[in-house]
């Protein structure tokens, strides 16, 4: 079936299976930072935006981003590289799998919530999982991040 | 895994209704409870193009198209401020962001979920839902039927909710709840909406209660105690019947005690 798309302001036609999720699609543009983490919708770690909303690409079919925006990591290379820089300061990465996710989501609540408290984006961010750390760096970069214009 | 062998965007309710007769085609709300359950669908039929997604604010309520998400409902300002909270409360459990921006609101309900939030919420604020072809009809006779061929198109939350609290319990965060709560206060009626026993959400009532009832810890316990014993509850890997028995009241309690204090 035919798939009208934009990935990263970038526009594409293709034919498409019906079935296939966003993910695999986004995969096969060369968007290798969108990974499956789990097969449940659970881990967060497939994140994408669908017209700047924050989505898992393994639970949405390629065919509902028809005539949508879809932006991945690739297409938020500095602000990716800014917010990376405050989870290295705070030791926050081990293995770094679930990074892409994570990040993707922390730029989505950064354009969606007014200067968040700390259970709001720990509410925000719940739905992002690690399995290496206990999450208290990546909290710690969160705010270093979010607060970096105050001063 | 979710296998679709074709893919079909509704143009009318009419022909959705119509695909969705046959056994092996399937509705497609948000798609994620679809591809948790392993059989192939031959059409999946879109309802996205059919104008069924946002929430419209009339005079008397709240009319919420079947394909609003999840996260749409949790950030709505005027849902929230009439159900003091409670929608917010419900939903905001469920997984994470990303997630309750892809799940729908009639993919939540027409499953008639054993461990459902949104249904044991929606039967607390009393809604009704539009079912196609059948019409309007309370979210009480809904949820005691079966799933069937038709479509949940919209549901209807009145905003004479009158005092409303929500509360889940969970073994950790994000999993599905181990018992859910809806208590609402309104002309006098008393309900409990109690969900995740784990059965579909049944609802309890109780008539001429003032607001000073609530103050009195005995009419608490016993409210508590004859909503718990109206239903039935399971064990599963969760939670044994009992335990849920005994966190359902507590539940109960809980909400009765954030209505009191709102009306303070
Ligand atoms: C890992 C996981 C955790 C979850 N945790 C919770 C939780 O804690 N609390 C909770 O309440 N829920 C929970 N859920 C359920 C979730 O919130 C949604 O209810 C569920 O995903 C269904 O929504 P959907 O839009 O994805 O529906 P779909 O998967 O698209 O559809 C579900 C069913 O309804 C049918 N359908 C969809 N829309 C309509 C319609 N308009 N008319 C008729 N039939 C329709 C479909 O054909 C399908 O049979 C969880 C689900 C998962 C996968
Ligand atoms: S891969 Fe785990 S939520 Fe998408
Ligand atoms: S750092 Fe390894 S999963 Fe998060």
């Amino acid at each position: 079936m035919r798939l009208h798309i934009w990935i990263n302001g970038k526009e594409y036609t293709d034919e498409v299976d019906a079935g296939m999720p966003l993910l695999e699609y986004l995969r096969s543009k060369g968007c290798y930072s969108v990974k499956r983490g789990c097969e449940t919708s659970n881990c967060g770690l497939c994140t994408v935006w669908m017209n700047e909303t924050p989505v898992l690409s393994c639970s949405v079919l390629a065919l509902r981003a028809m005539d949508k925006r879809i932006t991945t990591l690739e297409g938020l290379q500095p602000q990716a590289e800014e917010f990376g820089a405050f989870m290295a300061k705070e030791g926050a990465d081990q293995c770094g799998f679930c990074n892409p996710g994570f990040i993707m989501n922390v730029l989505a609540m950064e354009k969606e919530l007014q200067d968040p408290s700390e259970d709001e984006i720990k509410e925000y961010l719940a739905g992002n999982l690690c399995r290496c750390t206990g999450y208290a760096g990546h909290l710690r970069a969160v705010r270093a991040y979010l607060g970096r214009n105050k001063n | 895994m979710l296998t679709i062998k074709d893919y079909c965007l509704a143009e009318s309710i009419q022909q959705a209704y119509e695909l969705n007769r046959k056994k092996q085609n399937k509705i497609l709300g948000g798609g994620i409870w679809l591809k948790c359950c392993h059989f192939p669908i031959q059409t999946a039929i879109d309802l996205s193009g059919l104008g069924l997604e946002g929430i419209t604010e009339t005079e008397e309520g709240f009319e919420i198209g079947a394909m609003t998400s999840l996260r749409q409902l949790e950030t709505h300002e005027g849902l929230n401020a009439c159900t003091c909270g409670a929608v917010k409360e419900a939903l905001r459990h469920i997984v994470g962001t990303q997630f309750r921006n892809c799940a729908t609101v009639g993919g939540s309900l027409f499953g008639r979920f054993g461990f459902s939030d949104v249904l044991t919420l929606f039967l607390g604020l009393e809604a009704f839902v539009e079912l196609y072809p059948t019409g309007i009809i309370p979210i009480g006779e809904f949820a005691k039927m079966q799933p069937d061929d038709s479509i949940l198109t919209k549901i209807f939350v009145k905003k004479d909710q009158g005092k409303t609290a929500y509360l889940s319990a969970r073994n950790t965060s994000t999993d599905f709840p181990l018992a859910a709560c809806c208590v609402s206060w309104k002309e006098g009626t008393l309900t409990a909406s109690m969900g995740a026993r784990p059965a579909k959400a049944a609802a309890f009532s109780r008539e001429n209660v003032c607001l000073e009832d609530l103050e009195k810890e005995e009419f608490l316990e016993e409210f508590a105690r004859d909503a718990a014993a109206s239903v039935n509850f399971g064990s599963n890997r969760r939670a044994s019947a009992e335990y849920r028995n005994y966190v359902t009241k507590v539940l109960i309690k809980r909400c009765l005690g954030s209505i009191k204090e709102g009306d303070r």
